[in-house]
């Protein structure tokens, strides 16, 4: 084989190797979803399905190693926290829903989504029934754009004696606000819900990052 | 036996498919153009889609005529050897025909596409804040608002109330005002046949008059950040008896909120206008 046939060998060789390492990351990258979490059986009186969550400002090391000052939705599944996006909720029934809001006010962008829509009877703030939230005082939502769901989460006054800096916060021992509501599912599909709040913070108009990646303040309702 | 006069043939040839094809084409494929007739400005857009096709048809039969008369006539003989064509020379008289034919096809068509946007106050376009033409007569004035990743409405003259999905009357000129409160967007609703884009801190015109009740989609069509896709939206057209029940309530359904709004305004600068970090 002569010398030029040899390097060319080489080359093609190296180049099909980097290929295929591209290949294969981006293909793990295309196909990564965070896991998925069914909603628990509602208790009998009720029906449907429940689910809890709890927001958090920085979803901590444990929950992200590679970031873990990032806000972030986590679930609660077989008596702990777990940080993914993605539910699986029964069709045509309705999901009860429970937050538990730790992060501080950072405002809404468009007041018009301090208003609760599209829930099935009142949705509660610690407990009591609201219709609507200050706009400057919501910290996140919860909206599912496509079911006309949009219900916003108060934030934890600036100056709470317990704050929870880092995920797992526990609402036993840490400062938050509770949330409850209630919304139907209606027809089989793939839903994306998201946090309306810019709360992405550091990334550009406070939508980028934790905003964009699923597993963090957005995801999919998985109606089946 | 003498070569034909190529040049005469291919020309027949091509005069009569396009003769035969280019009505066919109209009557058969226009009806079925998108995007439909649901609005004036969609129709006319159906219409413009038809012009164009009719137009492009005899220059589509043109190319690929062309190659097939070659393939058939000009092909290599089977067995016959090698050879290089005659050098192409230049011919003044195609050359000329070309760039005339050419240009009037192009200058006719900047000229009929610029006559339809002013005739049609803009065809359904986004036309900046002061648009060049607007339509006579009462208009209802809706605002579009983008941001990351929906889209909202508000309805100055009904209380500056705000909904989250467009419902517009029948048969009524409607004014709307496209903007965003962050990145940039562009409301597409397609069946509508309107496009505009929604730029933050501008006020983005385009008219449109619903004739038939029935919905249709909205989509964001500017790459606005990863959840781009999922941005969108269904919205309705209805009669203006029905539409005056539904904007009722709303403005009773969505009070809370409207209280929490900000005066109307074309642009807006929400705060936070950016998340420090």
């Amino acid at each position: 084989m002569s010398l030029f046939a040899k390097k060319l060998l080489a080359v093609s060789a190296a180049v099909l190797a980097i290929g295929a390492l591209i290949a294969l990351y981006v293909a793990d990258w295309a196909t990564s979803f965070p896991k998925e979490v069914a909603a628990a059986p509602a208790p009998a009186n009720s029906g449907g399905a429940s689910l809890t969550l709890e927001t958090v400002a920085a979803v901590g090391g444990k929950y992200s190693p590679t970031h873990p000052s990032w806000v972030s939705y986590l679930v609660r599944t077989n008596n702990r926290w777990e940080r993914t996006t993605d539910f699986t909720v029964p069709a045509n029934s309705v999901v009860h829903v429970t937050i538990y809001q730790f992060d501080t006010p950072t405002g809404l962008r468009n007041p018009f989504l301090s208003q609760v829509q599209g829930t099935v009877g009142s949705a509660t703030l610690d407990g009591k029934p609201f219709t609507t939230i200050p706009p400057e005082e919501a910290s996140h939502t919860f909206a599912v754009p496509e079911l006309g769901v949009f219900v916003p989460l108060a934030g934890v006054p600036e100056e709470s004696k317990h704050p929870c800096e880092e995920a797992p916060c526990e609402p036993s021992t840490m400062d938050h606000r509770t949330i409850t509501f209630t919304f139907r599912t209606g027809k089989k599909g793939r839903y994306r819900w998201q946090c309306f709040v810019p709360c992405g913070a550091g990334w550009y108009f406070g939508n980028g990052g934790p905003m964009q990646t699923l597993g963090y303040m957005d995801g999919f309702i998985d109606v089946v | 036996m003498s070569e034909p006069n190529h040049a005469r043939r291919f020309a027949l040839i091509w005069g009569i498919a396009s003769v035969v094809a280019t009505p066919l084409v109209i009557v058969l494929l226009g009806p079925i153009l998108p995007p439909g007739k649901s609005t004036e400005q969609a129709a006319g857009q159906v219409t413009d889609n038809t012009v164009l096709l009719g137009m492009a048809t005899p220059v589509l039969l043109l190319v690929v005529l062309y190659l097939a008369y070659s393939s058939i006539y000009f092909r290599q003989p089977k067995g016959g050897a090698v050879l290089e064509g005659p050098a192409v020379r230049g011919d003044a008289r195609v050359q000329t025909t070309w760039i005339i034919v050419t240009t009037a096809l192009v200058l006719s068509l900047a000229a009929y596409g610029t006559a339809r946007l002013l005739s049609d106050n803009g065809a359904g376009s986004g036309s900046g804040p002061t648009p060049l033409t607007v339509p006579k007569g009462p208009k209802l004035p809706v605002q579009v608002i983008g941001q990351q990743w929906a889209f909202t409405y508000r309805y100055p003259t009904y209380g500056g109330v705000e909904v989250p999905h467009l419902v517009l009357p029948e048969g009524k000129m409607i004014e709307l005002h496209v903007t965003s409160l962050d990145v940039i967007h562009s409301f597409w609703a397609r069946q509508l046949g309107v496009k505009a884009d929604a730029n933050p801190q501008v006020d983005n015109i385009a008219f449109v008059e619903p004739t038939k009740v029935g919905a249709f989609e909205v989509r964001c069509s500017e790459l606005c950040g990863l959840w781009h896709g999922e941005m969108f939206d269904h919205g309705r057209v209805v009669t203006q008896a029905e539409f005056a029940t539904w904007i009722q309530q709303a403005q009773v359904a969505y009070a809370p909120a409207t209280k929490a709004l900000p005066p109307y305004s074309t642009t807006y600068l929400p705060e936070p206008t950016r998340r420090g970090g």
